[in-house]
């Protein structure tokens, strides 16, 4: 797997990946925002977000019809349209791209849910590595808290109870995220993980992934050349019409 | 290899599909692949009435019938909107959902699917548009190998005069616009078919299937379908 740089992409791509919980959507949030405020070209994307197969994934997740192959095939296609229609021509013209979530998530869960990794790596196989993997590890003990407290209620497939784990989604919840963890953590080295402490303070986070990137990427290239967008136009004023009407003459 | 059943003869394409063995599946799994106008549709339809009256259960799947993305993938055809390999990954989605819901279980109570179009359709329409057969074949190794495969061979110009004959036009993606090969949808129509068909002639050199002239009549390819599966069923 290239990166995009060693693909001479004239963007960067930068992913975060861990389990949910671990509070990695706050950090690439944050990291987005500094990034906008340095007046750089960026650009974000969310895993399973693509319009036009949403509606597929929630009804085959509200109707709990989705196999561990299905499942699979829909998010790598959601993947896709995203890579192909966004993240590539984004690349292309020079942008940094921060994804929440990439492949690797693809990896992890849908081989702990018995999909032959060959197979899914394979499919996979048309995207590129990014320039900058974060992995947000945190004590599986803290980022099933921060889940279970926000939310009463696990989502079927999120809590993995398509796996018969145990009758109990929480339970279910604990061990799917447990064997996820186990997966990334199997990955990190081949895919060049740079492994975050995600039980540390959010804003201290914060602080060394903006060091990471800056010490990572060579910023300035990806500033805009407007740092604004240009104000609307002003009506024309009396001395333009005059300078138009000579120019006509 | 642990997807392989001696005893049957049965076995996935490549890694298969997990928590599913081979030798649960004793149905018999008989594909008729071919373009729109090869009369595919007809003689399944008659494959089924004669299957039916001589006693044995079937079920029929085809491209685009799952329940959970035809009809996304019905709107993203018709915006033309996705690129290549999120339509193949689409179509592959709707292929497994079909496979796992309808096939499998039909497989396993000893039930005859029928299978209008396989895998083989849409690898030739993507290894049409320029993809690595390498990465079509690892993502279709969920399927199983069918007990027959039939492709009804039509010639193009045979094939546009049916459609004509049936519709007064040609369908866009049948002619495979999205190449731009030509501005001219009958151009474009036989340049495609052409492609179509010599990419099915290399699948099956790889696949095996039985290739059969339906320039033909109806009757007459009804009546070497039958012969053929027939000896098929008496395990000959």
């Amino acid at each position: 797997m290239k990166t995009f740089a060693e693909l001479n992409f004239p963007g960067r791509l930068i992913a975060v990946e861990g389990l949910d919980g671990s509070g990695k959507s706050t950090q690439i949030y944050l990291l987005k925002r500094w990034l906008e405020a340095e007046g750089i070209k960026v650009y974000f994307s969310e895993w399973n977000s693509s319009e036009l197969v949403k509606s597929a994934t929630s009804k085959g997740k509200k109707r709990e019809l989705l196999t561990p192959t299905t499942f699979s095939l829909i998010h790598a296609t959601d993947f896709a349209d995203r890579y192909e229609r966004h993240l590539v021509p984004l690349l292309r013209a020079g942008y940094i791209v921060l994804c929440d979530r990439y492949v690797f998530t693809a990896f992890a869960r849908d081989v702990t849910r018995g999909c032959p990794p060959d197979w899914v790596r394979g499919n996979y196989n048309f995207a590129a590595q990014p320039d900058l993997t974060m992995f947000f590890k945190a004590d599986l003990e803290v980022s099933l808290n921060r889940i279970l407290e926000g939310r009463p209620k696990l989502k079927f497939f999120e809590a993995g109870m398509d796996l018969n784990l145990s009758k109990d989604p929480y339970e279910s919840f604990k061990i799917f995220q447990g064997r996820i963890l186990e997966q990334y953590m199997a990955m990190s080295k081949e895919f060049n993980f740079v492994t975050m402490n995600a039980n540390e303070n959010v804003e201290k986070q914060q602080v060394i992934v903006r060091k990471l990137v800056s010490e990572r990427i060579d910023l300035k290239k990806f500033k805009r050349r407007s740092p604004l967008p240009l104000p609307p136009s002003l009506p024309p004023t009396v001395e333009d019409k005059e300078e138009l009407e000579d120019k006509s003459v | 290899m642990k997807n392989f059943d001696l005893k049957n003869g049965r076995r996935f394409y490549g890694h298969g599909i997990p928590h599913i063995k081979c030798e649960q599946l004793t149905g018999k799994l008989i594909v008729v692949e071919g373009a729109d106008g090869s009369g595919r549709s007809t003689q399944i339809i008659r494959l089924v009435d004669w299957l039916e009256t001589n006693g044995h259960p079937t079920v029929q799947v085809g491209l685009k019938r799952s329940s959970l993305v035809s009809a996304e993938l019905d709107k993203a055809q018709q915006g033309n909107v996705l690129s290549r390999t999120t339509l193949a990954l689409f179509y592959a989605t709707d292929f497994a959902d079909q496979l796992e819901n309808i096939m499998i279980p039909a497989l396993k109570a000893g039930f005859i699917v029928l299978a209008d179009r396989y895998i083989y359709t849409l690898m030739a329409r993507d290894m049409v548009r320029g993809m690595d057969e390498k990465w079509l074949k690892n993502l279709y190794g969920i399927a199983p190998e069918p007990d027959a495969v039939f492709y009804l061979s039509v010639e193009p110009e045979e094939l546009v005069q049916r459609n004509l004959s049936k519709t007064a036009t040609l369908d866009y993606w049948e002619s495979g616009m999205d190449l731009g090969l030509s501005r001219n949808l009958f151009e474009s129509f036989l340049d495609y078919q052409t492609k179509m068909q010599s990419t099915f002639h290399k699948l099956q050199k790889t696949y095996g299937f039985d290739i059969v002239d339906a320039n033909r009549s109806t009757d007459a390819v009804t009546k070497e379908l039958r012969k053929k599966i027939g000896a098929l069923l008496e395990g000959k």
